[in-house]
């Protein structure tokens, strides 16, 4: 039988393989098919529908966040445009869908490859620019792209948007939360594994190259554009997956939810998340949503206090506000973000009890 | 050619808007290369600081003004102490986000306080400053902000050329390790650069104000407006923000006029992303030559 692998006292890595390894103990194999269970086996099944359809939003948003990690984290090519590709996604999936009459399993990749190819075009602005003039390029084209989908309404249906209706994946209805959990975390599941393996090979190693110094990446003989484009395009890929199964999540889609603030809550996950990490990206999508979720409730309960109290003065901006706050607090004091903050934990009960 | 010079005046003047809104955006940028996505709110701000000091509090007009100035002067080194000195020398993309965290902050702020209604200012300017040439009448706001926006220009001009706060400025911005080794106070100089821009970020938001009604949700989509303008023209050149912004607001205006009301909203986007393709620098702005 084979030796079982612990945490050795120190670094004691002798080959890039072991440098490389996902799992470096058994300990992680191990939490990582508990955590699975647990994901698969207990949580669909002891929720109500309502922590269901929250936990089934960040599934979407996680997805939709690590493809912006590969971007931004990974390439370093900061992107206000996210949310505008996930709205390409959602709006081809749910054309294919039901124009087209197409299968899911073909409309969901479908309306992957379409937002990729979208991303790539406007990534090609990225051939001259770069760090604060792409960042403005990446948010001319959420604008332009959210007045495509609210004025071409020959394709997009316009402000009225369009109705998915009864889709179903292998048997399994998307329109009940329950059954959505499954697929939406089983895509979750693949794409964390596809994504982390994918750090190991030399695309993701070469844009980690182009973000820490273009010039030498160049020079090392990476061609810039064409991975920069790559990076375009795979970012807009899980964008595109993702907004697709919102589109079947959510049945009907409007123009609406695309817009700037999304994008910026997709630049706050992964900042706050940590960026350059995928792990981060899902606790980034986790702490949004909640925070999306307490706030409006916690504005709600307070509304229902002024109304009830006679002062009727509104309360919901304060939600804008604490998001702002958290934003820039998470900026100044932990600006690696919740994945930094997980290690730390992590190695504090590794060290346990003596971290010296 | 009644219809285009009416658009054509409106353009003029909607162009003095951008620019003066412009302005205040490239002080940061020139002195601490920060890309202030929050510049709309400060706009906000300052309307409605001089909304509060003028309707409220029942101060006359001239001292009100300059209350709000000396208002937005002192938050402008408050925001610059808080949040961006922690931030000296870090990646572009945490800046970025820090100034679109601080955006929402303050629109939620505003909002909470003065809620999304439009607000009006009591009238304040005399009629005699309005221009009326035949069919066209020019009212007075459009003639103030004429005056304003030469004036500024003037002003920023001599204060970068000559003023030796203005070559520091200049010098922080061109290269940060040399300017603080030849004994410049950067802190000092970021600082300051914030504070001023507050200031005129507030004046041209008073100046909206008074044309638009202040209304939150309008003044900080200003401050997206600006991002073209200031591409158009160059991030660091303050006569490139001018001209910037007379060429958006023809454009807008006469898109809107001549083709679609909706359009309008969207074509600076897409000049935006012509000329960065074509001329990332802008017309005026500093030329950096580097290559990968």
């Amino acid at each position: 039988m084979r030796k079982f692998k612990f945490h050795p006292c120190g670094n004691f890595k002798e080959t890039y393989e072991k440098d490389l390894t996902i799992f470096e103990t058994d300990f992680g194999r191990l939490w990582a098919i508990i955590g699975l269970l647990i994901l698969f086996g207990i949580i669909p099944f002891i929720c109500d529908t309502y922590t269901l359809y929250i936990i089934n939003t960040i599934g979407i948003y996680a997805i939709a966040a690590i493809g912006l990690n590969i971007l931004t984290g990974y390439t370093g090519q900061i992107s206000l445009g996210h949310a505008a590709f996930f709205g390409v996604g959602a709006y081809s999936a749910a054309i294919l869908a039901t124009r087209l009459n197409l299968p899911v399993f073909i409309s969901l990749p479908a309306a992957g490859l379409i937002t990729a190819l979208t991303g790539m075009i406007f990534g090609i602005p990225s051939l001259r620019l770069k760090h604060l003039y792409l960042c403005i390029a990446t948010l001319a084209s959420q604008f332009i792209i959210e007045y495509i989908l609210v004025h071409w309404e020959k394709v997009t249906g316009g402000a009225e948007g369009i109705i998915v209706m009864n889709t179903s994946l292998f048997g399994l209805d998307l329109n009940n939360d329950l059954s959505f959990y499954f697929i939406v975390f089983a895509s979750l599941v693949i794409i964390i594994i596809i994504t982390v393996n994918l750090t190991r090979t030399r695309f993701i190693r070469a844009f980690i190259a182009i973000r820490d110094n273009d010039q030498a990446a160049e020079g090392m003989g990476i061609p810039v554009f064409r991975y920069k484009l790559l990076s375009f395009g795979l970012s807009s890929f899980y964008a595109g997956f993702a907004g697709a199964l919102f589109a079947f999540y959510t049945m009907s889609i409007t123009p609406e939810p695309f817009n700037m603030w999304l994008s910026i809550e997709f630049m706050a996950m992964i900042i706050i998340g940590g960026l350059g990490s995928i792990p981060g990206s899902v606790f980034g999508a986790i702490f949004i949503v909640l925070l999306n979720e307490s706030l409006s409730f916690i504005t709600e309960y307070l509304m229902n206090i002024s109304s009830s109290g006679g002062i009727s003065f509104t309360i919901a901006p304060l939600r804008e506000f604490v998001f702002g706050l958290t934003i820039v607090l998470f900026i100044i004091f932990e600006p690696k973000g919740l994945a930094e903050i997980w290690r730390i934990i992590r190695s504090n009960f590794r060290l346990w009890p003596f971290s010296y | 050619m009644e219809f285009f010079l009416q658009l054509l005046v409106n353009g003029i003047s909607l162009g003095f808007l951008y620019a003066l809104s412009a302005l205040g955006f490239v002080m940061i940028f020139k002195s601490s290369s920060v890309l202030n996505f929050a510049h709309g709110e400060l706009l906000a701000f300052g309307a409605f600081l001089f909304l509060v000091l003028s309707t409220w509090a029942q101060l006359p007009i001239i001292p009100a003004f300059f209350c709000t100035l000396a208002g937005c002067f002192f938050l402008g080194f408050v925001v610059e102490r808080l949040f961006l000195r922690p931030l000296i020398g870090e990646d572009l993309i945490q800046v970025v986000m820090l100034t679109v965290g601080m955006a929402a902050m303050f629109k939620g702020l505003l909002l909470f306080i003065f809620g999304g209604d439009i607000h009006q200012y009591p009238d304040f300017l005399p009629d005699w400053l309005s221009i009326s040439m035949g069919i066209i009448t020019i009212p007075a706001v459009y003639v103030a902000i004429f005056i304003i926006g030469i004036l500024f220009l003037l002003l920023f001009g001599i204060f970068f050329k000559y003023s030796s706060l203005g070559i520091y400025m200049r010098s922080v911005a061109d290269n940060q390790p040399a300017a603080l080794s030849l004994g410049v106070h950067v802190q000092r100089v970021f600082a300051l650069s914030w504070a001023i821009a507050a200031l005129v970020a507030a004046m041209s938001g008073i100046v909206l104000g008074v044309i638009n009604g202040i209304n939150v949700h309008e003044l900080s989509s200003i401050g997206l407006k600006v991002f073209p303008v200031v591409i158009l023209g160059g991030l660091d050149s303050i006569g490139g923000a001018i001209l910037g912004g007379l060429i958006i607001g023809l454009l807008e205006t006469f898109t809107g006029g001549y083709i679609s009301t909706s359009f309008r909203e969207i074509i600076p986007y897409i000049v935006l992303v012509f000329i960065l393709m074509v001329k990332p620098y802008g017309l005026f702005g500093l030329v950096e030559i580097e290559r990968v």
